[in-house]
């Protein structure tokens, strides 16, 4: 994938030929780092450094519509000391200005430049995708030479084309896939955690370098970084992995062990919404179990306050001595507690008119996530345990 | 000039009418009064001035001569005009006719038929002078006016730039002679200026400080009230004396305006004038000394209101020594020295000259102050950083005479910086926003010098120095051309045959002649030709899918015509294209199309009537438009107004325009069109079937011969295989430049010269193959037991959309089968907006967490293919 970009800018550079290509890929991994490798190695080239290659840079998360893309376009092509000061006039105006601006040159004479698109898929859904008409047809046509580069996550990127950008589009894609296997993603471990070799301090690089060996073949190590090779081939959370691990080295701790990483790991891999749940009151624990219940007795169908209240009222009834009878505003309260943390989701959007107790609800935790942040729950109490695990054996 | 929008103007008749006709209920007039109601100022404009007449652009009034005046039976005042055009007014592409450089003084006489030479009296701003130039004649260097002076060397008429014909030049040339003439007699004809007493007219001229023109008909008209009889002879004197060719009323303006002057003034007329004005005085000054005063004032701007404001104000002993003192420098200092130098320095050259002069009077100026309440203070400090200005200026200059000047110059502003100081003790509100001195300058009640004074400077300085003292803030031409900056080195020669094939490949070749569309292209040219010939307009409504050479054949067409006509076999046209992709906003049609037509550049909804007009309205000169209108369905608006309009023109009888649709869909007009709009579009239609195996087959060896790069089999693979999909030339050429760059990277290795079926085989894998199996197949293995999940939810349920909690118990007994770990539930949630991201599922918005539903972007199939491989 390397070669092929570059060769194809080595081409625009150096001939003078205009193209158009896709680089498609899934998030994290290394479409951004692809290109600018590529940039990089152009820029050390005799030939191409002399050509000083332009190169807009848009993303679609900051171009968010032709006209503000268009006035980017003119600002980093440096084109508007052509216009002065004057307030760039309007959309129209400016389009007709940039594509006059394109016309001029021609094959043989006038600087390629190389439009980067990130976040392609943004630009698609541009009205009329004017944008991407006119450079694919810039890239089509006898005039400056150009080379359109997008960026994407997007496998049905094509289809989103409308059929006369998709005609004019060279059909070049560039697939990157994350491809390796477990030994090359161990390789890539030991070499982003290893220190290169101008660290200054050399003797402790080298007890680093040599605990990070250790490490890779530590069998423990290698169950933390095989879960998650499993869990994503992406690169970014095996930084976001180490780098939690490696946050634990002080002065006193100076080498990363087992232990660490799976600490790492574990911090990595928690549920969010079930540690939520750790922090709740035992009325509010008790009100989950009873819409836990109540999906099942309903098979997940929505419910209301007062289902939950008449379920929860139920279980104080049969065991009053263990829990204090709660005012129902007060169950109220907690129930709103619960909503705010978005444990529990409203269908619809509660209206003035529609009472609080009656609003339909459901519940987002599984009953797999309830039963485990019950286990570590501290001091609940049993019969509230005994309730969770089932609410018939009280009948 | 804006301040029209300021005071009302009032257009009136001035005489009698010359001759009318009963008949047309029309009468016509030799000159017309233009009366401002705030000051009470009239100017009157004869038959064979050169006029400012309002345009579409504020700041760049059109020129004309004024040729008629009548006033038609509605009673509307009326003009006929001979026009003058800017050169902003000629098109864009016509300008580089000229091969000079254009000053912006200079405009052109104008012949293009079709303007109407009829307007409304009251579009007239002013008059101004146009004086006729030979060709290799030099512009006079910056003269009086900038603003108001034009010159005229060329002609224009619509297509090139001819020399003036002497019976215009001529022609010219009396108009501005007789104007010298009309100038003298309208002053004889303002009496009533002349009558009134002068203090009722000081009184009238309050805020119209700002409004020049009619300031300086006041001082015009005062300066001949305090001179009377002994000034008018004079006039006519200086009349005679002077080349007549500018009116002496202006000059004598310039007089009166110390910043204005600065700008333009001619030097030698000054020094002349003051000589003139200096012998004026000489037998005045005995008789009244206010009069004497008063009349240095006009001369000098600012210090006469000194005297005046002080009898009214502060009559107090110590000011009236000021006074006395001050009277004496006027009297004595600024005139001998100007006449000194007028003498001295008769010799120099011009702007010195200026420069001189302007510093006598500036002196004067800056001794305001000593005598003067406060609001003065800021005219002083101005005039004084004037002064310091121009010694600076003089110094550069370092003429004999300047040291002369500088020594009393300096003087000058030492004494008024320490009376500033001294004023400095008394009022510590020292207003210096040039926004209070109206105000103050109301605090006296005006004795009519002060009141012009006050009024006059400090309005000025501030408002002038930055217009005319400065150039203009540099405008940026409207229709600058960008350029992409060149490169340093130039592009390579294609090396190696691949090399020459891939270039000619590329989509953006232009092949001398376009296979396999000589039918159409016939077609084509023969509609366009016979309308051309016959002059009248047409539609043509050309479909197609894209790819498939319409643009292209069009151009060719147009290209060829163009040909024909150079070689006169054919009437010229004018060829305009538009493309709806390129298009902002449907109506910016009309922009683009008015833009290449005239270069004019307007909004939308006026250009659209222009057009109207121009299509609608015979024109004998006018040569017939082809309009290509590219990507036509763009053009849809809801009240398809815009597509109306343009099929509309070409049924008017005048239009000579013809015009070719390129659209996609052949049954665009039946689908989007509504009916009045398809029917004015015709019948004549064309459609470019996409092409066949073989004709693909032909293009790509068309392109390619001469250079052996292919082999046979290799094109007619690619050829078959597109064919079979869209029949896109485009992605044909497309396909067989990728081939040559496989090729060219295995030759490194081996040294096939040609592209074979295998490097094609794999170019056309490269850009058909689905990437959906092979992104499965790289992803990870809990997003692939994910969506084995899925599938299995899928069959359960027997529905293809599933939420993520039905998948995640699916997920989760999966994950025990295989013995892995169960991952939580928020990795279950990224996986799934990994996998969301890449379009492999469609997936909802993120808040609903469990009760998000889940869909496959692709068959089902595809996924178990994919899975099963491993």
């Amino acid at each position: 994938e390397h070669r092929h970009l570059l060769e194809l800018l080595k081409r625009t550079t150096v001939h003078g030929e205009s193209n158009s290509a896709l680089v498609i890929g899934p998030r994290g991994s290394g479409k951004t780092a692809l290109l600018n490798h590529v940039l990089k190695d152009l820029r050390e080239m005799e030939q191409v450094r002399e050509n000083l290659l332009e190169n807009p840079f848009l993303s679609g998360l900051l171009q968010t519509n032709d006209k503000v893309a268009l006035k980017e376009i003119t600002r980093q092509l440096q084109l508007e000391n052509v216009v002065g000061d004057k307030v760039f006039g309007s959309f129209a105006e400016n389009l007709a200005f940039l594509l006059e601006a394109l016309r001029k040159g021609d094959r043989s004479s006038s600087c390629p430049i190389l439009f980067v698109l990130d976040e392609f898929d943004l630009f698609v859904h541009h009205k009329n995708q004017t944008l991407l008409y006119n450079l694919f047809d810039i890239s089509q046509s006898a005039q400056t030479p150009v080379t359109v580069i997008g960026l994407t996550c997007r496998q049905d990127i094509l289809e989103l084309l409308e059929k006369r950008v998709k005609s004019r589009f060279s059909h070049r894609q560039i697939y990157l896939m994350n491809s390796f296997d477990f030994k090359q993603y161990m390789k890539i471990f030991k070499k982003q955690l290893s220190l290169p070799a101008e660290f200054p301090d050399e003797s402790f690089a080298q007890k680093w370098n040599n605990n990070v060996q250790h490490l890779s073949e530590d069998k423990a190590v290698q169950d933390v970084l095989q879960n998650l090779f499993q869990h994503t081939k992406e690169l970014r959370s095996l930084h976001l992995l180490l780098m939690l691990a490696s946050s634990a080295v002080t002065v006193h701790h100076p080498l990363l062990t087992a232990a660490d990483l799976q600490e790492a790991s574990r911090q990595h891999s928690t549920d969010s919404k079930a540690n939520i749940v750790h922090g709740l009151s035992v009325l509010e624990i008790c009100l989950i179990i009873a819409m836990k219940h109540l999906n099942e007795v309903y098979d997940g169908e929505p419910f209301n306050f007062q289902m939950v209240y008449n379920e929860f009222q139920k279980f104080i009834q049969r065991k009053a001595h263990s829990m204090y009878n709660f005012e129902k505003p007060v169950v109220m309260k907690a129930f709103e507690h619960l909503l705010q943390l978005e444990l529990v989701q409203p269908l619809e959007r509660p209206s003035a008119r529609a009472q609080r107790e009656f609003l339909l609800m459901k519940l987002l935790l599984d009953s797999s996530q309830i039963m485990d942040a019950l286990q570590v729950y501290p001091n609940c109490p049993t019969d509230v345990k005994q309730w969770a695990a089932s609410s018939l054996s009280w009948l | 000039m804006n301040t029209r929008q300021q005071s009302k103007l009032i257009y009136s008749w001035y005489g009698k009418p010359l001759s009318s006709d009963r008949k047309l209920r029309i009468s016509q007039y030799k000159g017309i009064l233009i009366t401002s109601e705030s000051s009470k100022t009239e100017t009157c404009i004869q038959l064979g001035d050169f006029i400012l007449v309002e345009g579409v652009n504020a700041d760049q009034p059109y020129v004309a001569q004024l040729m008629d005046l009548y006033e038609d039976g509605a009673q509307h005042k009326r003009a006929v005009v001979q026009w003058f055009c800017r050169l902003e007014e000629i098109p864009q592409n016509k300008r580089k006719l000229l091969k000079r450089e254009i000053p912006a003084q200079e405009v052109f006489f104008d012949q293009v038929l079709g303007y109407d030479t009829d307007i409304a009296a009251e579009t007239i701003i002013k008059t101004i002078m146009v004086l006729p130039l030979h060709l290799g004649e030099e512009l006079p260097i910056v003269t009086l006016n900038k603003e108001q002076t034009f010159y005229v060397r060329q002609s224009w008429d619509g297509k090139c730039f001819k020399v003036l014909s002497p019976d215009t030049f001529s022609k010219l040339k009396e108009a501005n002679k007789k104007r010298g003439v009309i100038t003298n007699s309208s002053k004889a004809f303002t009496p009533s200026d002349i009558l009134t007493p002068v203090k009722k007219e000081m009184e009238s001229v309050v805020p119209s400080a700002t409004k020049p023109k009619i300031a300086d008909m006041e001082i015009e008209s005062k300066h001949s009230t305090s001179k009377s009889s002994l000034a008018k002879e004079r006039h006519s004197q200086r009349v005679a004396n002077n080349d007549s060719k500018t009116p002496t009323a202006r000059k004598k303006l310039e007089l009166n305006s110390p910043t204005r002057s600065k700008a333009k003034l001619l030097g030698c007329e000054v020094l002349g004038l003051l000589d003139d004005d200096c012998d004026a005085i000489a037998p005045l000054e005995p008789s009244a000394p206010k009069r004497k005063v008063k009349f240095t004032g006009e001369i000098l701007g600012s210090p006469p209101k000194i005297p005046c404001s002080n009898d009214k104000s502060k009559p107090t002993s110590e000011t009236a020594e000021h006074r006395q003192r001050s009277s004496d420098t006027i009297r004595l200092s600024p005139y001998t020295k100007v006449k000194d130098f007028c003498e001295k320095d008769r010799n120099l050259d011009e702007e010195d000259d200026v420069l001189l002069s302007l510093v006598g009077y500036q002196k004067p100026s800056s001794q305001m102050p000593v005598l003067t309440p406060r609001s003065r203070r800021t005219c002083a400090q101005k005039t004084s950083a004037l002064i310091a200005e121009q010694i600076s200026l003089l110094k550069s200059h370092g003429k004999l005479a300047a040291e002369e000047d500088f020594s009393s110059g300096s003087d000058s502003s030492y004494s008024s910086s320490s009376e500033e100081e001294e004023d400095d003790d008394d009022d510590d509100d020292v207003p210096c926003t040039p926004e209070k001195k109206p105000k103050s300058s109301k605090i006296f009640s005006t004795p009519k010098s002060s009141r012009k004074s006050a009024v006059h400077t400090p309005a000025k300085t501030p408002k002038k120095t930055p217009l005319q003292g400065t150039p203009r803030t540099p405008r940026t031409p409207r229709n600058a051309t960008p350029e992409i900056p060149r490169r340093v080195q130039a592009a390579q020669e294609p090396a190696s045959v691949l090399e020459e094939a891939r270039l000619r490949l590329h989509v953006s070749a232009v092949p001398e002649s376009l296979p396999c569309r000589e039918e159409e292209f016939q077609d084509i040219y023969n509609f366009v030709e016979s309308k051309l010939i016959d002059g009248t307009g047409g539609c043509m409504y050309i479909s197609g899918v894209p790819g498939t050479g319409k643009t292209a054949t069009v151009h060719e067409v147009i290209r060829c015509l163009q040909q024909a006509a150079e070689n006169e076999e054919l009437p010229p046209f004018q060829f305009v294209e538009i493309n709806g992709m390129k298009l902002t906003d449907p109506h910016q049609a009309y922009v683009q199309i008015l833009e290449f037509l005239t270069g004019q550049k307007v909004t939308a909804t006026h250009a659209a009537v222009l057009l109207a007009k121009l299509f609608s309205t015979p024109g004998p000169k006018r040569k017939t438009t082809v309009l290509v209108v590219d990507e036509l369905d763009l053009l849809w608006t809801r009240k398809q107004n815009v597509m109306y309009n343009l099929f509309d023109w070409p049924t008017q009888k005048h239009s000579k325009l013809i015009i070719l649709a390129i659209a996609n869909t052949m049954d665009l007009p039946e689908r989007i069109m509504m009916n009045r709009v398809a029917s004015r579009l015709g019948l004549t239609r064309m459609s470019f079937q996409p092409y066949t195996y073989k004709q693909l087959q032909q293009i790509v060896s068309s392109r390619l011969k001469g250079v052996k790069a292919f082999e046979e089999d290799a094109v007619q693979l690619v050829s078959r295989k597109v064919a079979a999909l869209s029949g896109d030339a485009r992605r044909c050429l497309d396909i067989c430049r990728r081939a040559t760059e496989i090729c060219e990277l295995a030759r490194q290795k081996r040294a096939p010269e040609i592209v074979r079926m295998a490097h094609v085989t794999e170019a056309i894998d490269e850009m058909f193959s689905s990437p959906y199996v092979n992104a499965i197949r790289n992803a990870s293995l809990h997003e692939q037991i994910f969506l084995k999940a899925i599938l299995a939810e899928f069959r359960r349920a027997g529905v293809e959309e599933a939420t993520v909690q039905q998948i995640y118990h699916h997920y989760v007994a999966l994950c025990r089968v295989e013995g892995l770990q169960s991952p939580t539930v928020s990795e279950i949630m990224a996986i799934c907006s990994r996998l969301g991201a890449c379009r492999l599922l469609l997936v909802e918005a993120s808040n609903k967490y469990l009760h998000m539903r889940v869909r496959l972007n692709l068959s089902q199939d595809d996924v178990m293919y994919a899975l099963k491989e491993e």
